[in-house]
């Protein structure tokens, strides 16, 4: 026989084969067989409803069943704005919807809303083949499934005779005449209640599996499915007898052939736990095994109505649970209320402390590890179990330094460190967390590391991990310098590699050729689990390391193959072709105030509306643009947690004052001269040159008529007698960061650390946005009309760039140096450069302004030999020292 | 079975590459957008460039012969952004059938002129239904999630009206691409159906979903398999991916439909993944030369190009698809 399964779709596919399971459906969501959820709509009280749709999906629910018929609620209404809801919370909505109603308008109305393929519960024959055959026909339209249950014009199909014949009809009728597809209906034979002592009604079960099976024999690739709890309907109020006749029933139709059903977990026992008296008793009943098959299950359910007392305490959520569970909770919630007194009480069930964190605490974090790796877990939430672990670990550290003999098997040791001369470890940061949760021992060096101390600490604490990490491309180096030291050293320690400006090309071609052992590229948070385990695991490493090389050295050669097919032209051509501004119908604006002026205390409210907040998303590894992200399908609800925490320090920040703003910025007489230098002038009488800033020019070949350019273009040539200006700045939000991020971690709170030191970076970002308005309409005054708001500023709407130094338009760092000196930019405001010219603090901004409407950001690219040596040559310095700041750019 | 149906089942049809990159070329101003009969508009026009096959008609005209010059079997009309829902932006909500319906012309008549020149390639043309800039499923208002910007019965009546246009301006497929919310493509569905049935119109269907990013989902969450499950309802021409990744980035995903789906496959990927500056710099080698994957794995029956693909990277994709063999629908099991 053909194979037509059942498919049905939320945000992820279902798939129905024969060899699926049975397909449980979520009944909670359903106003006509839940109290509290009715009042719950009734009230209006959304929010509350969706948490009981997402317990039926935690619960393992595989389809969702959703019923609004109440007199006293709009259907319509209800459904519609219940389901939109559903659709903002991806946990839920991955599973595919059962729209469940009586009422025609209200099943469109629901089909209305979903995306994915769901079921319609219900139709049938009930008023007539015309109705039927139109509501199938536009049911496939929109694109379901359908239950038809086995109902005509007559009435309710209550034999076995009848049930056959209806479910009949309707299948060639569908089939036939609608060209539904048969594997799209499930056909419902109607569960109806057993025992109840009338005599019509002892083959009520016993029907319904011989209809099922006859249902999966004759109509090929239909289903059957069927609302299990009505079958138990005269025990009401005792319920182990109702789980245990639900669990037959379901025992048996399963075997018959029923596939799906709508069932109450909660309400279920396990088959085999049943006990055998009972069990009996229900089966006689329900297979109608005896004439007094009735009358034995009752008298025996007397018996049981008295230990139903216990039973009935309402299980009260998860502090109930046992103490393992309650742990792994705390941690997998991140939730850090009671995680003293748990760990307390479990330090009194074991012989000594450490045995809590060996034992409970990482039985819990190995669940967080499962869940993060599968992506069911994002990276916020990890962080907070790490405040929940590091608080439970807090709380112990006593006790184990009490026993003195406590040592605690870490899977491995892993250095971290920021390289020399680079001060930015928000990333770094958050890979160390994670990797603590999974129980590595981390030794944190911090920025700025010197190479020497990291190779004597690697030697003397016996790691097994070196983490490298750097923001700035000069770091790209200081990596390199430290894998051939350990190659010199003959150290075997695998290197992971990670940072903004690194990369896979960097690591294959740059690091992995320089050291015997490992180096691995990690570029997000996640991966450094799974490559940190690999790399450690004494079974299978071996295999793995060789793997990665081999991956590293293919890589590599495609890459350097790839490299050659660019081609490139002469600084001289370049030159030529230059971007040509129409300088002899163009005038310069002459700035409203030129010289240096310095902010020293910036009002950082003021900035707030400036921040750019997808990058902070994007340091935390979720990735989209702010404002969609908050209800991104996947990681929308980790985003608007994160987002909301990030406004609760923001708001501290402001309201205590907790972070230092300052700025210095000028504006200068300037003129380009030999094609790519700008030269400033200290006056306007343009005879005494203050700095001379180097740009870089492109020297990729391009198509005719597209130009090679530099930022000098931007500037009017000294030749073409036209009086042009330049700006440069630095801004910073940095002061008091490493103060407050330092309180965070001493109480164990690396999640704020990391907060603050990611929303200094924003407010440091969002203050470079607002200084160059303010330079733009005020200061500068060539743009005094000029009226954006946020996400026009974000896509840079304005005219004239701010570029910086090394970034793509100006890759060079050593430009700072002439900045600082241009604007004494240390003694005005403080800010340092590291001997890697990163900034320090490391919230901080600087770089050029340039006004010329047609100036852009653009990238250099690669750079060919005589531009190193016309550069070395022009800044004084030697071409090996050059190559080493340009190395990056290098072809 | 429709002409292109029969063409499929010989060779791999090719689809032309981006119509804005070759349109950004004129450099058009606001009163070349306006031509003579619009003039008078109240609301500015330059950007409308659906309009242009109303002002600019030998523009268009130039732009679909340039893709068949270089061996594309197939162009989309001009009407990505055809709906009253699009062109409410530019107040010419009442112009929708009437711009459907030219652009379906123009691109026929050209492709008219190529199929009389060589009976042995006849051209087609695929009506172009975009996803207007509204979401079905998903609200626009952080603060209110179970907010819509749009219902589907407002797009069912936007679409229908597309449709009609299209089909009777002569297109000889519908395409519902770059569909980033399931919810929208299931409305233009919906209204295609409806107006096949209502005016006994034989016109095959192709969709083409977009994953928007590394996630592997569309932008709407859903995952390849949950995507064509939620399409499959309707009879499709074919099931494929365009926009937002560049043909490496897409491998994978097309490597799944591809085993899931049982009608025809598609894509039309981009030129690579945009640049910081937004342009796309995929030469037509490189871009060929990642195709040439798809075809050696036999992935697609139809393939093209999406934005920053010009003539050049149809001419290669279409050489090298001409070497290579459809795939071949299996029944999977």
């Amino acid at each position: 026989m053909e194979t037509r399964y059942l498919k049905l779709s939320g945000l992820e596919p279902l798939v129905v084969t024969p060899e699926s399971n049975f397909v449980n459906v979520g009944e909670r969501t359903n106003v006509t067989g839940s109290r509290k959820f009715l009042r719950l709509i009734e009230q209006g009280d959304y929010s509350t409803a969706i948490e009981i749709a997402r317990d039926q999906v935690e619960g393992g629910a595989q389809i969702l069943d959703v019923n609004m018929d109440e007199g006293m609620i709009d259907g319509v209404i209800a459904m519609t704005t219940f389901l939109n809801l559903l659709a903002a919370e991806p946990d839920i909505s991955r599973i595919p919807i059962m729209i469940d109603s009586s009422k025609w308008e209200i099943i469109e109305a629901g089909l209305k809303v979903v995306q994915g393929k769901c079921v319609v519960n219900s139709i049938s024959l009930k008023e007539g083949e015309e109705t039927f055959i139109h509501q199938a026909k536009t049911i496939r339209r929109y694109g379901a499934a359908v239950i038809v249950m086995a109902f005509d014009e007559a009435g309710q199909a209550d034999t076995l005779e009848r049930r056959i014949e209806i479910c009949k009809r309707s299948y060639e009728i569908l089939v036939e005449q609608v060209n539904f597809p048969p594997e799209d209906i499930i056909f419902d034979p109607n569960v109806f209640p057993v025992a109840t002592g009338m005599e019509e009604h002892k083959l009520n079960a016993l029907d319904f599996f011989k209809s099922a099976q006859w249902i999966r024999k004759n109509l090929p690739h239909a289903h059957v499915s069927g609302g299990v709890s009505n079958v138990s309907f005269s025990f009401r109020g005792n319920n182990r007898v109702r789980e245990a006749m639900h669990s037959a029933f379901l025992y048996h139709g399963i075997q018959h052939g029923m596939n799906m059903g709508i069932v109450n977990p909660t309400m279920l026992e396990i088959y085999d736990e049943i006990p055998k008296d009972l069990l009996e008793y229900v089966e006689d009943v329900l297979l109608n095994r005896r004439d007094d098959a009735t009358e034995r299950l009752l008298d025996f359910a007397e018996t049981l109505i008295n230990d139903q007392k216990d039973k009935k305490v309402e299980v009260k959520a998860w502090r109930n649970d046992s103490l393992q569970d309650r742990i792994t909770h705390s941690l997998v919630k991140g939730i850090d209320e009671f995680i003293d007194e748990d760990v307390e009480e479990a330090r009194q069930s074991v012989d000594k402390p450490i045995e809590v964190i060996e034992g409970h605490l990482m039985n819990g974090m190995n669940v967080v590890g499962d869940l993060f790796g599968s992506g069911k877990m994002f990276l916020p939430q990890v962080v907070k179990s790490a405040r929940v672990m590091k608080k439970a670990v807090a709380y112990l550290l006593p006790y184990i330094e009490a026993e003195k003999d406590g040592k605690q098997e870490a899977a491995g040791k892993i250095l971290m460190a920021t390289v020399k001369g680079d001060v930015h470890d928000i990333g770094k940061n958050i890979v160390g967390v994670v990797l603590a949760c999974n129980n590595y021992e981390i030794i944190d060096l911090g920025v700025m590391v010197p190479p020497e101390k990291i190779i004597e600490t690697a030697i003397k604490e016996q790691v097994d991990i070196i983490g490298l990490s750097g923001l700035i491309t000069p770091s790209l180096d200081e990596m390199i310098y430290i894998a051939q030291e350990l190659k010199r050293q003959t150290l075997d320690i695998p290197l992971l590699i990670g940072g903004a400006t690194t990369s896979k090309a960097h690591t294959a071609v740059k690091i992995a050729p320089e050291l015997d052992s490992s180096v691995v590229h990690v570029n997000d948070a996640s991966r450094a689990v799974t490559v940190a385990g690999s790399l450690l695991n004494r079974e299978t490493s071996g295999d793995y390391k060789k793997r990665i090389q081999e991956e590293y050295s293919v890589f590599r050669a495609k890459f350097l193959d790839r490299q050659e097919t660019k081609e490139h032209i002469d600084l001289k051509t370049a030159r030529a072709r230059k971007l040509k501004l129409d300088w002899e119908n163009f005038s310069p604006f002459t700035p409203n105030k030129t010289g240096i002026q310095r902010i020293e205390n910036q009002n950082l409210d003021a900035l707030v509306p400036y921040i750019d907040w997808s990058p902070f998303f994007r340091s935390w590894d979720l990735h989209g643009h702010y404002p969609a992200i908050l209800n991104d399908a996947i990681v929308g609800e980790q985003a608007s947690d994160l987002f909301a925490d990030a406004q609760v320090i923001l708001s501290e920040i402001l309201d205590k004052k907790l972070l230092t703003a300052k700025a210095v910025f000028g504006l200068f007489p300037a003129n380009t001269v030999a094609d790519d230098d700008i030269e400033v002038y200290s006056s306007e009488a343009r005879d005494n040159v203050a700095v001379k800033f180097l740009t870089l020019r492109q020297q990729l070949k391009k198509r005719e008529g597209k130009t090679n350019a530099a930022l000098a273009d931007f500037v009017a040539p000294k030749a073409s007698g036209k009086a042009d200006y330049i700006g440069a700045f630095c801004v910073t939000a940095g002061f008091g960061t490493t103060e407050l991020a330092q309180q965070y971690e001493d109480a164990n709170d690396d999640y704020n650390a990391i907060m603050v030191k990611a929303l200094a970076d924003r407010l440091a970002e969002a203050y470079a946005e607002y200084l160059h308005e303010q330079v733009r309409r005020k200061h500068w005054g060539y743009a005094a009309e000029e009226r954006l708001d946020n996400e026009a500023l974000i896509k840079e709407s304005y005219k004239g760039i701010r570029p910086a130094p090394g970034y793509p338009a100006c890759p060079d760092h050593l430009e700072k140096q002439t900045i600082w000196k241009l604007l004494n930019v240390e003694e005005e405001i403080g800010v340092s450069l590291t001997e890697s010219l990163a900034m320090w603090p490391a919230a901080s901004v600087s770089g050029y302004y340039f006004a010329h409407p047609e100036a852009h950001y653009f990238g250099v690219g690669k750079i060919t030999q005589d531009q190193v040596e016309s550069f070395a040559q022009r800044k004084n310095i030697a071409v090996e020292e050059a190559k080493k700041w340009l190395r990056p750019n290098l072809k | 079975m429709t002409p292109i149906e029969e063409a499929l089942q010989e060779k791999i049809l090719v689809l032309d590459g981006a119509m804005g990159t070759m349109l950004q070329a004129y450099k058009f101003e606001e009163e070349d957008f306006r031509g003579e009969r619009f003039k008078d508009h109240l609301s500015p026009l330059k950007g409308n460039n659906d309009l242009l096959s109303i002002t600019q008609p030998e523009a268009i005209k130039a732009v679909h012969r340039a893709y068949f010059e270089v061996g594309a079997d197939i162009v989309e009309t001009n009407t990505f952004s055809s709906t009253s829902i699009g062109m409410a932006d530019y107040a010419m909500e009442d112009l929708v059938y009437e711009l459907n319906y030219a652009s379906a012309q123009l691109a026929k008549t050209v492709a008219n002129e190529f199929t009389q020149a060589n009976l042995d390639k006849p051209r087609f043309v695929a009506g172009s239904i975009g996803p207007t800039n509204r979401t079905a499923s998903m609200s626009p208002d952080v603060n209110d999630p179970g907010y819509r910007a749009v219902t589907f019965d407002e797009l069912v009546e936007a679409y229908s009206e597309q449709v009609r246009g299209l089909v009777d301006g002569g297109a000889d497929v519908l395409l519902v691409e770059t569909v980033f919310d399931t919810l929208n493509a299931k409305a233009a569905l919906f209204a295609i159906d409806s107006l096949k049935e209502e005016n006994n119109w034989d016109i095959p269907v192709m969709i083409s979903g977009t994953i928007t990013d590394a996630s592997g989902r569309t932008l709407s969450g859903q995952t390849v398999e949950a995507f064509a499950v939620s399409v499959s309802h309707i009879p499709l021409l074919s099931i494929g991916f365009n926009c937002a990744l560049g043909a490496d980035q897409l491998l994978p995903y097309l490597r799944r439909l591809s085993t899931t789906t049982e009608a025809l496959v598609s894509a039309h990927p981009n030129a690579g993944l945009p640049n910081a500056f937004g342009a796309y710099d995929q030469t037509p080698e490189e871009m060929r030369d990642l195709i040439k994957k798809y075809l050696d794995e036999n992935l697609v029956n139809i393939i093209g190009g999406c934005c920053g693909s010009t003539p050049e990277h149809i001419r290669l994709i279409a050489e090298i698809a001409s070497q290579h063999q459809p795939r071949k629908v299996s029944q999977y099991s």
